[in-house]
């Protein structure tokens, strides 16, 4: 069914009709409209059959769900940016134990300087907690995704996040076509949990575990991921099969046909990278792009595969490993092992600074003619930069950082949530 | 469901895990022997009885009472609780109101008819000498074993000094007569007014397989008063024996009794029962001094008998008496002082104590004598083989209780003669002293009060003066018992282990230790009410 | 109260069992066929007051719920001792997620029985008073603000003691842990106000709030029995000695624990929708220095020479309790 739809609430739509059973929520731009929408669902009784927490804190929300989801309910939650890393310590802890919840998260740059635009500092935070991560594209894609994630998830017993960039995705209005209940009804068996708290069968969940098995239960946990890299193309397959729309899957590649310059991203940003494409190609420019889905389990065999004819390979990276370069870079260098193409690490669109189609041409040629260092920040301002490191040499006590660079900019006030 | 690896565990797995290995110490149950029992002359188990008292199973506590004591109806009445004085609930409020409840048991037999089992003869057949109370519990365990018991009763009627000395305000005849009975129900006989003058002409009819002696001490000791021919001074028993043979002697309106100990009191209490309308007990020293007991004189006093304390009778006239004030030496003795003074009576009634009467034993090849009594050996066995002595005529204190020990442990030194072989008493348990009680747990609860007769009745009439406690009344008193030393499944260890490491048997079988788990932290010995566990150290 | 005053049955429920009583009147924990949801077996140390208070408490509750009972555990002794991989002591569904989130999880616990239709299971939390007062006050006042259907129980020993014995916020004045050292001119923990959580959880104006002792376990299962099955947030704080933390001999525990009570460091009461509704009076009142005496985590306040001043500001505060909470017969409450 169509619907001209802003993001949030054709997640928020899609997963009301995956059925969840307990969904607590917390506030924090830019999720927040998805769980506002879920909540009046269950408020009004549209979402039946379904508790909403209004919990104190990112912390409490996934607790909340690590409680409902061991105790059978299908359990779902939303954040972003700072409230991921409030909950970090849960985030392992329902990895860890192994509990299938499904968890959006609305990609937000993390502060200090507070900020509250797009980037994928927060997940990529999260990058090794044992959970599933899936970026989507469009919002088509993020709403398709819930319902696949559920089903992964449930299968396999493993916690699955799925990632859409922040404002660019949640809060835009597109034109969706959103599930049915019945199909999703018919595709989305209900919750058959592993392990579940049921007096009537007790066991006891979480228990403390010494170096005598402490690998072996990591090497579990590694292993769902692999089983994962085999399910979510059939899953993305079978959704295909139902719904008739490709949505997920592994990775999406965008003409590779004898493409020597290949451009990696995650995420809403291969929208523009696609548009540079065709214009590049149109100039005869041998370009081509892949846009991964799945970062975790991070696909290494069919990125190798989609590079296998590339001569240079650009990452696009929305976060920064500081002190490195980029996180996705390593994971795409890691699958061309066996081979050296030369990758370039592009750190761009931190903190919601927009990734141009004009910025990218020019750095795709740049690329093109190997003139990237290996790791480059796109579009930063070097005027700012130089001039701050040159007041922190002057004076030691060079005043906040952050608030200096407003001052060279001329900003006076940021808006801040 | 295949439940995920190590962090998903299937309850209860922890019974692997045998932490009893921690352990330096180890709890073990023990009895220890409560001070209430180990006080009693009757060797009764107090605190055993109490325990079915308290759960309101009075047909047990009196079956558990008469193992070693037949006359809990008697004895409720006439003992002078030792057991009580010994009580560790004295430490916290009162005693155990033990003689009150073991009273409430008695009457409740009679009440209800209960009576001793049968048992298959041995073929033997002991003779008991008197029927007061060493020979009536000689001769009630004599046949819980099995032996044919005769008893040879000098007086007309059964019971010594219960029936002819103690007077029936204290002790009813009913009462008497009915725990007599039941003890000749079970097939003792007693043959009355049937005197042994001699006992060697007894002992050589060779009718018998053993012989228990318990004649008592019926000789009225003598002070020498110089008297007038009219002055009228009579012996307490004398006036005791005659007002329970229905013919109580004239005493007048004024009557002195000398003497300190309960024989004067009861006599004196007598006298004024029978009209006396001045009582005054005479005594050579202090009321502290006295070896009557306490309450007795408190008793006597409510009744209004009076007292004169540090005096001696010197004289005695026809309505004079006089007397000679004392003053006590350094060491306690009375000492004359040369003070006298007259005093106006009708008669004088002597109760200076009894003398044993040895003389139908002049001839017991064997059997030894001294200060007055008979001599007995450890096994009550006197000097004659086959002849055990007890009571009165032994040296021992004189006391109803003791008598009643005396003959159950005769009973039992006679059966194992009987038998070729020595009794072995069960080797006595380590006493519960105060200090091993963890009291925080026992309600608190002051001693129920006995109802007394009220003053006017007591001094005109014989009715029974302390009356029994109600069935509420003497429940309530036993569950005052601690319980001293011994289980009384309270279930304190079996909840404080914080390993669950005792062991429910269920109602009477108490607990066991499960050493498997029991990490040996002691709480179950610091918990227990009743000093009923102890930590000895591991050996290894 | 559940004391019986009109008969007298020798040591009446003061005692774990006691045989004269009516059935309906005995303890679970005298019962044969007890659940024993914290199964020997266990790693916790000697006379540990909370593997007795756990095991104590969720019996009842188990009783309470008719078995359909589900616990959620907080980092801590208690959760450490019980379920060290490959064994668990528990004989009840139990779950461990963290050490602060325990309210929250049993939230999410309780609200997927709601979801499904179950609202027979009942739902109980604990934690220590690390998990409880300090790292997880936040979720627990969650849980209680948003008066989610979970009975949370706290154990209460006075410090971290699986980390090995830190301070805690209910950590009491005077006590010597690894972080507040017998050393310097005020050797131990400082005079703080304290952080009570009963009174933390009255705030939040909840159906039931109530203290509990290992001491007194009559009145510990008599209020986890009335508390299992309200609906609603309920919170009860027991106390429970630590041998190890406290440097007391494990076989006092019960006795520690008594003390406290008795005088009046540790006062007993329920609490119904933020007011007090009843407290138990105490039966033997003792000066605050029988208590003390106890613990060598008090020792310096009487070695080299008594602390006068010390030993009666906390006095003070057992004083402050007794008319607070109106514990001696005749006073108000
Ligand atoms: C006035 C008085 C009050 C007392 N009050 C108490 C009291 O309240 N509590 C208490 O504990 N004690 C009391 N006593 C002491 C107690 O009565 C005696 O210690 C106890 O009765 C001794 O028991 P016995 O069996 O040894 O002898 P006795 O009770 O004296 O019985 C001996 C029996 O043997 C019979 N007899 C004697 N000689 C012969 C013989 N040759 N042949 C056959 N039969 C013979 C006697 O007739 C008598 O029946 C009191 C004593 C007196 C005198
Ligand atoms: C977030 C976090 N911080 C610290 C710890 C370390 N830790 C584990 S248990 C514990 C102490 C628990 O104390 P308390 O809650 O009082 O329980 P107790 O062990 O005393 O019963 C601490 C500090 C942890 N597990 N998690
Ligand atoms: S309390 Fe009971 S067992 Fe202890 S001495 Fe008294 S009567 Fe005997
Ligand atoms: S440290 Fe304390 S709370 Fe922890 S197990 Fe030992 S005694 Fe129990
Ligand atoms: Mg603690």
């Amino acid at each position: 069914m169509w619907k001209q739809i802003e993001g949030s609430r054709a997640v928020a739509e899609t997963v009301a009709m995956c059925r969840p059973q307990v969904i607590c929520a917390y506030p924090i731009t830019p999720q927040t409209h998805i769980v506002e929408a879920l909540g009046e669902m269950v408020k009004s009784g549209a979402l039946a059959g379904c508790e909403f927490l209004n919990v104190e804190s990112e912390f409490g929300a996934l607790s909340v769900a690590i409680g409902a989801s061991a105790a059978g309910a299908r359990a779902y939650t939303a954040t972003a940016s700072q409230g991921l890393l409030f909950m970090a310590e849960a985030v392992y802890n329902a990895a860890g134990l192994g509990l299938p919840i499904v968890m959006t998260i609305g990609n937000r740059a993390i502060g200090a300087p507070i900020n509250i635009w797009n980037d994928h500092s927060d997940s990529m935070s999260m990058r090794d907690s044992g959970w599933i991560q899936l970026y989507a594209e469009t919002n088509q894609e993020a709403a398709d995704l819930h319902i696949q994630a559920f089903r992964l998830a449930e299968e396999l017993s493993c916690p699955v996040m799925v990632c859409m960039d922040g404002f660019i995705l949640t809060h835009a209005y597109d034109r969706i076509d959103l599930p049915l209940q019945h199909q999703v009804d018919a595709w989305l068996p209900p919750f058959e949990p592993r392990q579940v708290l049921d007096p009537a069968a007790p066991v006891s969940i979480g228990a403390m575990v010494g170096p005598e098995a402490f690998s072996e239960v990591r090497y579990l946990e590694h292993h769902k991921q692999l089983r994962a890299l085999e399910r979510i193309p059939e899953i993305s397959a079978e959704f295909y099969a139902t719904f008739g729309r490709e949505s997920g899957g592994l990775l999406r590649p965008y003409r590779l046909d004898g493409a020597d310059t290949v451009v990696v991203a995650l995420g809403s940003v291969n929208g523009t990278i696609q548009e540079a494409v065709d214009e590049l190609r149109a100039e005869g420019v041998a370009i081509g792009s892949i846009s991964i889905c799945s970062f975790r389990p991070f696909p290494l065999e069919a990125v190798s595969r989609a590079l296998s004819q590339a001569k240079r390979v650009v990452v696009i990276e929305k976060s920064l490993a500081v002190g490195l370069g980029g996180m996705l870079a390593t994971d795409v260098q890691m699958a061309l092992s066996t081979r050296r193409p030369r990758v370039y690490t592009v750190i761009a669109g931190l903190g919601g600074r927009a990734i141009t189609k004009a910025s990218l041409l020019k750095l795709f040629h740049q690329a093109k003619a190997d003139a990237l260092e290996s790791v480059t920040f796109l579009d930063l301002n070097w005027d700012i930069v130089n001039r701050q490191l040159k007041r922190e040499l002057a004076t030691r006590r060079s005043g906040p950082a952050a608030e200096s660079i407003l001052k060279d900019l001329g900003t006076l006030s940021s808006k801040i949530v | 469901m295949t439940k995920p690896f190590a962090i998903t565990l299937d309850v209860g797995s922890s019974l692997a895990n045998k932490t009893g290995s921690w352990r330096t110490e180890r709890p073990v149950y023990l009895d220890r022997m409560p001070p209430c029992n180990h006080a009693c002359p009757a060797g009764e188990n107090i605190q055993a009885w109490l325990f079915h008292a308290e759960g309101g199973d009075y047909f047990e506590a009196w079956k558990s009472l008469v193992e070693n004591n037949p006359l809990p109806a008697i004895m409720g009445r006439a003992c002078y609780h030792p057991c009580e004085s010994g009580c560790n609930r004295a430490q916290l409020d009162q005693p155990v109101n033990i003689h009150a409840v073991e009273r409430f048991l008695g009457d409740e037999a009679i009440r209800q008819g209960w009576q001793f089992d049968a048992v298959a003869p041995t073929g033997k057949h002991v003779l008991v000498v008197g029927s007061g109370p060493s020979g009536l519990s000689a001769a009630y365990h004599l046949s819980r074993l099995g032996h044919k018991v005769t008893i040879y009763e000098a007086g007309p009627a059964p019971g010594g000094m219960m029936r002819f000395g103690i007077p029936k305000y204290r002790l009813p005849r009913e009462v008497l007569d009915a725990e007599i009975a039941r003890i000749a129900n079970m097939g003792v006989e007693i043959r009355l007014n049937t005197r042994v003058d001699d006992l060697t002409e007894v002992l050589e009819r060779k009718e018998f397989d053993a012989v228990f002696l318990a004649v008592g001490a019926h000789l009225s000791k003598r002070a020498y008063i110089p008297a007038g021919d009219a002055s009228k001074i009579l012996d307490a028993l004398g006036v005791l024996r005659s007002v329970d043979g229905g013919q109580p002697p004239e005493l007048g309106r004024r009557v002195l009794v000398y003497g300190g100990g309960n024989t004067a009191l009861d006599v004196a209490r007598t006298a004024k029962r029978l009209g006396a309308t001045e009582t005054l007990i005479v005594y050579r020293r202090t009321r502290e001094k006295m070896p009557a007991h306490d309450f007795e004189v408190q008793e006597a006093m409510e009744e209004g008998i009076q007292f004169k304390w540090l005096s001696t009778i010197k004289q005695a006239g026809e309505s004079t008496f006089t007397v000679e004030k004392m003053r006590l030496d350094e060491k306690g003795f009375p000492q004359p002082t040369g003070e006298f003074e007259t005093i106006e009576a009708d008669s004088l009634v002597l109760a200076l104590g009894q003398d044993v009467d040895l003389s139908f034993l002049q001839r017991v090849p064997g059997l030894e004598m001294a200060d007055g009594v008979v001599k007995v050996n450890d096994r009550m066995m006197t000097g004659h083989a086959g002849v055990f002595a007890g009571g009165d005529m032994v040296p021992a204190e004189r006391t109803v209780t003791v008598a009643v020990g005396h003959g159950k442990k005769a009973a039992r030194n006679i059966d194992a003669w009987l038998r070729g072989v020595s009794y072995q008493p069960a080797p006595k348990h380590a006493l519960a002293e105060f200090n091993k009680l963890n009291t925080w747990y026992y309600s608190d609860a002051p001693l129920t009060v006995q109802p007394v007769l009220d003053a006017v009745r007591r001094q005109t009439t014989f009715d029974e003066v302390v009356s029994g406690l109600d069935e509420s009344n003497a429940l309530f008193e036993a569950r005052r018992c601690l319980s001293c030393g011994n289980c009384f499944e309270c279930d304190n260890c079996y909840g404080v282990c914080p390993d669950n490491a005792v062991i429910k048997l269920g109602p009477g079988n108490r607990f066991r230790f499960n050493y498997d788990y029991c990490k040996g932290c002691g709480m179950c010995v610091a918990e227990c009410p009743c000093g009923a566990i102890e930590m000895v150290p591991e050996t290894i | 109260m559940p004391f019986h005053q009109i008969k007298f049955y020798q040591t009446g429920t003061f005692t774990i069992g006691n045989r004269l009583l009516e059935a309906s009147d005995r303890s679970v924990q005298s019962d044969v066929h007890r659940s024993n949801a914290l199964n020997s077996g266990h790693r916790a140390c000697q006379g540990c007051g909370e593997a007795l208070g756990a095991r104590y408490a969720v019996d009842a509750a188990i009783r309470a719920a008719q078995g359909n009972l589900v616990a959620v555990n907080a980092t801590g002794c208690l959760e450490v001792f019980s379920t060290p991989y490959p064994e668990t002591s528990w004989q009840v569904a139990w779950m461990h997620s963290l050490f602060g989130n325990t309210a929250a999880v049993a939230s999410g616990v309780a609200a997927a029985m709601k979801a499904q239709g179950r609202p027979q299971v009942r739902v109980i939390a604990q934690g220590g008073d690390g998990g409880t007062a300090d790292i997880g006050l936040g979720c627990l006042s969650g849980m209680f603000e948003r008066n989610d259907d979970v009975l949370y129980i706290c154990y209460d020993n006075e410090a971290y003691m699986n980390t090995g014995v830190q301070r805690s916020g209910t950590t009491p004045a005077a006590a010597r842990t690894a972080t507040t050292p017998s050393v310097g001119p005020k050797p131990g923990n400082v005079f703080g106000q304290g952080k009570s959580v009963p009174l933390i959880a009255m705030a939040h104006q909840i159906p039931y709030v109530a203290t509990a002792s290992v001491a007194n376990l009559h009145d510990l299962e008599y209020k986890v029995e009335k508390a299992v099955p309200m609906h609603g947030a309920r919170y009860i704080h027991i106390h429970v000695p630590c041998p190890l933390g406290w440097g007391s001999e494990p076989h006092d525990t019960i006795k520690v624990a008594r003390m406290a009570v008795e005088s009046a460091l540790f006062p007993l009461f329920e609490a119904e929708y933020g007011e007090v509704s009843d407290r138990t009076i105490l039966r033997k009142r003792h000066p605050v220095d029988d208590y003390l005496k106890l613990q060598k985590r008090f020792a310096h306040l009487f070695r080299p020479q008594r602390d006068e001043e010390r030993i009666a500001a906390i006095q003070a505060i057992a004083d402050r309790n007794v008319r607070r909470f109106g514990l001696e017969n005749g006073a108000a409450s």
